[in-house]
């Protein structure tokens, strides 16, 4: 790390320990999204990090980016990934919009006071995105949108959507992007979800019923709504796989803390091969994970990344905290299993990471396809 | 399975029956809410399964491992908090009072408990004596005719909902010095704490015993003093292969929603089932279910048979909820979205069956002991 990477680690440790961790275990319980601490994380700069300075960003890199999210994972998967969605939206709206777009939308999302919100997913249409079903109808001065989202992260708190609507033919090339407001006539939000995990964070249903978008809200041209909507695909998986390393690196912390001072038998726990070796795994893993999602985010802001090396960083750090979080509850044993500890909690939050962003499944068809290309 | 009696076939369409009227349609309800099926779990009683190995002249059932084993199996598809509740009422509770205590204990205690008047539960662990279970420090101390109890036993399954308590004590400093006594709530001293929020089995009640210079008369010592660690040892069997049904239980409910919804939910113009990394994760989770299925219940019908195995129980106390847990993850995995919410029991079924692999034995001391056996055993 450089000297300003451990910087913003440093600052992040510090706001989160303080902040945010105190929280956790209540906010868990009671669902509970606090918007002053995502705006407080806003001063502090680190809700617009990779947005250029113009329009109130940091002009971070990704690697930057990753180090940052992955130390607010630590106390918090879900305020980590509700900037890294935002995040999501903002780079959309940077990369494809307009300058008046731009103008409009970005200061307010880079400044944490609002927050962004990314629609792709349908009931009927997850891994398989592009047949989304949600029309939009071209009128005179705008779109005319009727459909539904399903498991939209932010989804009632956020303020700018981006909803990827059908306007022509069937499959990919038939799908806009458009910026939707939050209160625009006909759109609405659908119940909260009740998950597993991530609870800090609201999952809902966003529905249109003849919700009118205006003209210049068209982010691109007609027809390149699939494109905008996998532009920041490679991104995304490999933020995701930053939560991952934070989490896993997290309960990986909890479980040696706890087995060094845990006795039985009139020895610590910690002393004990079996669990040894199931520490020394988890270590390896965690590094493993770190090495790969940061090798493959400075390859990105080096602009030679390979898709294939995104999806392995996101496959590898996920299965990682997935993994590292259940040995964590097995190795805090039956304290572990409450939620007086948080692993318990970690747990149940990593298993959403094996699912968005392109399940794990998704990740591997990928890496296939790149191999197939690769050797043929 | 092909070893099955009539009669044990019978008991399991009894009690899927039993849990699918009401058991699941509750199961959401009390995870979200952290409570007891308490209705359900007095109806038990009525089918004659909350004393189902204990003496008929109490009005037990008189049944093995292999019938316990259906009835975790049955009810762990439906709701696995619900199960554990009554695995601590009938196996942990109950059996040992049947194993171990005096007929006039018997005749005072287990009817109650075997019509579901009472509910049952058992005092092991505490706060720094979990896997050392051996080296308790509740201490009893003989005064007169009754016992001066002082210490706290945690993670006990029932507690707060508890009448009686089969509770392990220490009365001596020698390693074994271990006895047990039957606990009434409501004994002088003696209150249940607050209850403990869990990941998962929210559905069973969590809680502790307290101890606080409690006065247990002498009658309600179980055996002699010094007997606790034989009658611990006498039951660990049938613990370890009873709960392990909860875990096949919840495996194969993850098994049937995951060939169900594979069948049904399209993507990429086709059901997710033609896709051959959905095929591979169901044809693994079935086989893998299916092996789980042979293995638990031949060991359970080698124990009704008179051949304990400890070390085969304990291997399929390692094997199954470790299988379980896997299962239940690729089931999650398998439904996408739908899998992480609530409205599927699948993530439910996940946390529920994380705690297999961590009560009654953790995995970790299950290794222990299998080694342990084996090395023995080959010394010999």
């Amino acid at each position: 790390m450089n000297e300003f990477q451990v910087e913003i680690k440093n600052q992040l440790e510090k706001f989160r320990l303080n902040k945010i961790e105190p929280f956790m275990e209540e906010d868990d319980r009671d669902e509970k999204f606090r918007m002053e601490i995502f705006t407080e994380l806003g001063q502090l700069g680190f809700t617009g990090m990779s947005i250029p300075e113009e329009y109130g960003g940091a002009g971070m890199g990704l690697e930057d980016v990753c180090i940052a999210l992955s130390e607010i994972a630590k106390s918090s998967i879900s305020y980590a990934v509700t900037i890294s969605v935002s995040s999501m939206v903002q780079t959309i709206i940077n990369e494809w919009g307009n300058e008046e777009q731009k103008k409009k939308y970005l200061p307010a999302l880079t400044s944490g006071e609002e927050i962004g919100a990314y629609c792709l997913s349908e009931s009927s249409s997850g891994s398989d995105a592009a047949s989304l079903k949600t029309t939009a109808k071209k009128t005179e001065n705008g779109y005319i949108l009727n459909g539904s989202k399903m498991w939209i992260s932010s989804a009632g708190l956020a303020k700018t959507y981006i909803v990827m609507a059908r306007t022509g033919e069937e499959g990919s090339k038939g799908i806009s992007a458009f910026i939707v407001r939050d209160g625009m006539e006909g759109f609405t939000y659908g119940k909260k979800e009740r998950k597993m995990g991530w609870k800090v964070s609201p999952t809902r249903e966003v529905l249109f019923q003849n919700c009118f978008v205006p003209e210049e809200n068209l982010i691109g041209k007609e027809g390149e709504g699939f494109k905008v909507a996998m532009s920041g695909l490679d991104k995304g998986r490999i933020t995701i796989g930053s939560l991952g390393v934070g989490l896993a690196q997290r309960a990986l912390d909890e479980a040696v803390k706890y087995s060094l001072e845990r006795q039985q038998f009139k020895k610590a726990i910690f002393d004990f091969q079996g669990l040894q070796w199931m520490m020394a795994d988890m270590a390896t893993e965690v590094e493993a994970s770190k090495l790969l999602v940061f090798e493959a985010a400075k390859q990105f802001d080096q602009g030679r990344l390979e898709q294939k090396l995104a999806s392995m960083a996101k496959l590898k750090a996920t299965d990682t905290a997935m993994k590292v979080t259940t040995d964590a509850v097995q190795i805090l044993g039956g304290v572990g299993y409450t939620s007086e500890y948080p692993v318990e909690r970690f747990m149940r939050d990593a298993k959403v990471l094996q699912i968005v962003e392109g399940t794990n499944q998704i990740q591997r068809v990928v890496i296939a396809r790149c191999l197939k290309k690769q050797y043929q | 399975m092909w070893f099955f009696s009539d009669e044990e076939k019978e008991l399991a369409k009894v009690c899927r029956d039993f849990a699918k009227n009401e058991l699941a349609p509750f199961a959401e309800k009390h995870d979200e809410e952290d409570s007891f099926n308490e209705a359900a779990f007095r109806k038990m009683g009525e089918l004659g399964l909350l004393g189902i190995t204990a003496d008929p002249k109490y009005g037990g059932s008189g049944l093995g491992a292999t019938a316990a084993t259906i009835v975790m199996e049955e009810f762990g598809k439906a709701c696995a908090g619900s199960t554990l509740s009554y695995l601590a009422h009938a196996m942990l509770c109950v059996n040992n009072i049947e194993a171990n205590a005096s007929e006039e204990q018997k005749a005072k205690y287990l009817p109650k408990l075997i019509s579901g008047e009472h509910i049952g539960c058992m005092g092991m662990s505490e706060p720094e004596y979990g896997s050392d279970a051996i080296g308790m420090q509740t201490r009893a101390k003989l005064e007169g005719d009754h016992y001066v109890i002082n210490g706290t036993k945690m993670w006990i399954t029932n507690a707060q909902y508890s009448d009686i308590a089969y509770v392990y004590t220490r009365t001596g400093d020698e390693k074994k010095d271990l006895t047990t006594f039957i606990v009434e709530k409501g004994m002088e001293g003696y209150t249940t704490g607050n209850p403990i929020h869990k990941m998962g089995m929210r559905s069973s009640p969590t809680g502790e015993l307290i101890f606080e210079n409690a006065k247990i008369p002498v009658a309600n010592r179980v055996g002699e003093e010094g007997d606790s660690t034989y009658h611990m040892m006498k039951n660990l069997e049938i613990e370890r292969i009873t709960i392990s049904g909860i875990s096949l239980g919840i495996a194969q409910a993850c098994v049937d929603q995951c060939i169900k919804y594979a069948n049904e939910r399209k993507q990429f113009g086709k059901t997710i089932g033609n896709h051959q990394l959905i095929q591979k994760m169901l044809a693994e989770m079935a086989t893998e279910t299916e092996m789980m299925r042979h293995f638990l219940y031949s060991v359970a019908k080698d124990y009704d048979n008179g051949n304990k195995g400890a070390t085969v129980a304990a291997q399929v106390k390692l094997a199954l909820p470790k299988m379980a847990t896997k299962i239940a993850l690729d089931a999650i995995q398998l439904h996408g979205g739908y899998g992480y919410s609530r409205e599927f029991p699948l993530e439910r079924m996940m946390r529920d069956n994380k705690l297999n692999e961590i009560g009654a034995g953790t995995n970790e001391v299950m290794i222990m002991i299998i080694a342990k056996n084996l090395l023995k055993e080959a010394a010999k």
